[in-house]
């Protein structure tokens, strides 16, 4: 091993003095010390409300989280304080019930229309598919004051059913629009020679496209989920019930309450993005994917 | 295919039909199958909500329902408040500052990385904040902005070198700076990587070509990459517009508007003027200045859509 590096760098040292090296590694300080300043700045905030989850309530109120070293003492007190009297727990579970159905939902209704706007023949296909790609640009507010005085005789508003059926709807534009973009590209000749094997629509639809499809089917439910996981707004409109509240108003709750008990927040904080954050770190090529295409909604 | 008939006109018996080929209405109800759900869907929880958002828009609208033919009183009271103002004025703030410093940083973050093998550790860190919920992101930031020395972070630094120390979201004139800095540091990521990619696309001979040619870092840079971005960075405007027009989390978390109305938005207002104040009439005026605003950008999107394939 360290014949081949030094059989590698040899010529190099041979070509280069020392001291050019040195003074273009002094070159390129700017551009270290720039990024490492972007790194700073980008992690300091969230590493500093980590560091407060940890730290008991009286470290907190009496030093900065950056004296953390003067101070050792970390505890997972915040987090069960938060998670059971502050009822982070419950909520968490409801952000689970709210998301999963909002995500399966949409993702299933769009890839069948994505499926029948890439591969079906029907009329006005063309005006139909320009109104679903206009419909993706509808505010969620404008849905709010109609969605509800529909909702309400049925009392979708007291459970999830609502906020199910609001995050539906409002996904579907933009998921069809890009599944049906991914469907599209698919072989003709594949779908064409298992139609003249006999298969029919849903034959091809299961064991053909949506095999092909998975990376972007993935990336999208990812997209979806976190974008539902997130919201905020569509659970304060649908969710009626204090009991079935999200995490994210949980959060917003918390610090109305305890607006200074960081304590509290930073761990409900960190609850909140545990999520995404198990996400981003597991399936960081389909999140990144998911969320530039995401970036038309 | 040439056997399988066409849907206007088919013709009847067609010679060796494969054994997969439908008739006419089967067909039609396979396609119903597959887009009726979604087009119910859409039809009732969308379409509809529109139509009937724009008529109430004209109504009294008491409790969200129909009450009484107002005509333009909905939108003429709108512009009268200085609330809705201010908060339009903030959404102006917002596009120059927010989508200015997302681009600008993110591109200079996207140049500067790629001269270094860490490249993507940076891209990561600056994008890690995309996944995290605006609800998550205004609680961190909350903390650094707390006004006490021994807790906002800001406030720490500036007390080392003996500076002010603002309260930086309760003062109205500093607060959408504040929540604008916030915005811009989710965001930024999400320009970095995009416009990392189209970096990546511009052919390094036209740079070493430049570079012998005796041009400087700076003229690279104003010369050559930012025209070779230009595509990409208006497709970002666009998409931070719409974060703009759509954006609610931010201050609704941090500043609920204020201090006073400061920082109020008209996302903000409209859910503000429905659902606190139970001016049904007047928040669907305010969702039809919103989705107003959003069709010229709905109308470029098309434009695209239609004439490439997507980013």
């Amino acid at each position: 091993m360290s014949t081949s590096v030094q059989a590698r760098t040899a010529p190099r040292v041979s070509t280069e003095s020392i001291s050019a090296r040195v003074i273009r590694g002094l070159g390129r300080t700017p551009v270290h010390v720039f990024l490492g300043i972007v790194a700073v700045i980008w992690l300091a905030p969230t590493i500093g409300l980590l560091v407060t989850s940890f730290r008991p309530r009286s470290d907190i109120q009496a030093t900065g989280w950056w004296e953390i070293l003067s101070t050792l003492r970390l505890t997972l007190i915040n987090y069960s304080d938060v998670l059971n009297a502050q009822g982070m727990g419950t909520a968490f579970l409801n952000s689970v019930i709210i998301s999963v159905p909002s995500t399966l939902l949409p993702l299933f209704l769009c890839s069948l229309a994505a499926y029948g706007f890439s591969w079906l023949k029907f009329p006005f296909k063309d005006s139909l598919f320009l109104i679903v790609v206009a419909l993706m640009m509808v505010p969620v507010q404008v849905g709010f004051i109609p969605l509800l005085t529909i909702f309400k005789p049925f009392h979708l508003t007291q459970g999830f059913v609502g906020v199910w059926l609001a995050h539906t709807a409002f996904a579907l534009p933009f998921g069809i629009f890009l599944l049906r973009n991914f469907f599209i590209t698919l072989p003709k000749d594949l779908i064409e020679a298992a139609r003249i094997d006999g298969s029919s629509d849903f034959g091809i639809f299961r064991t053909i496209v949506v095999p092909l499809s998975i990376p972007a089917i993935a990336a999208y439910g990812i997209f979806q989920f976190l974008w539902v996981w997130n919201d905020l707004l569509m659970s304060l409109v649908f969710v009626q019930t204090n009991a079935n509240y999200p995490m994210t108003i949980q959060m917003t709750t918390l610090l109305g309450t305890y607006g200074t008990e960081w304590n509290l927040l930073a761990a409900g904080a960190f609850l909140l993005m545990a999520v995404p954050l198990a996400v981003f770190f597991s399936l960081q090529r389909y999140f990144v994917q998911g969320l530039l295409a995401g970036s038309v909604k | 295919m040439t056997a399988t008939p066409s849907l206007i006109g088919s013709k009847a018996p067609a010679p060796k039909v494969p054994r997969g080929a439908l008739t006419e209405r089967t067909r039609l109800v396979v396609v119903a199958i597959f887009l009726l759900p979604a087009a119910i869907l859409l039809a009732v929880f969308m379409v509809y909500p529109v139509l009937y958002t724009i008529r109430l828009s004209f109504d009294r609208g008491l409790g969200g329902n129909f009450t009484r033919i107002v005509g333009l009183d909905n939108y003429s009271s709108l512009f009268k408040d200085p609330t809705f103002i201010q908060a339009i004025v903030n959404n102006l703030l917002w596009i120059v500052f927010y989508t200015g410093f997302v681009i600008g940083l993110g591109l200079v973050i996207a140049v500067v990385a790629m001269r270094v093998r860490y490249e993507t550790i940076i891209k990561a860190i600056v994008f890690l904040p995309m996944a995290i919920a605006a609800t998550a992101l205004a609680v961190i930031w909350e903390f650094v902005y707390q006004p006490g020395a021994d807790i906002g972070l800001l406030n720490a630094i500036l007390g080392i070198f003996h500076g002010p120390a603002p309260s930086w979201l309760g003062d109205s004139g500093l607060v959408n700076a504040a929540l604008i800095a916030v915005g811009v540091w989710g965001s930024v990521g999400f320009a970095t990587v995009i416009l990392s990619a189209a970096l990546k696309g511009i052919p390094t001979e036209v740079l070493e070509a430049a570079r012998t040619d005796g041009a400087n870092e700076f003229q690279i840079f104003y010369r050559i990459i930012v025209p070779m971005v230009s595509l990409p960075i208006s497709v970002l405007a666009v998409t931070l517009t719409v974060n703009v027009i759509k954006l609610f989390d931010i201050p609704y978390v941090m500043t609920h508007g204020g201090p006073g109305t400061a920082s109020r938005v008209i996302a903000f207002q409209m859910y503000i003027q429905g659902f606190q104040s139970g001016q049904f009439g007047q928040a669907a005026a305010v969702a039809v200045v919103m989705l107003i605003i959003m069709i010229p950008i709905m109308a470029f999107n098309i434009r695209r859509f239609r004439t490439s394939s997507v980013v």
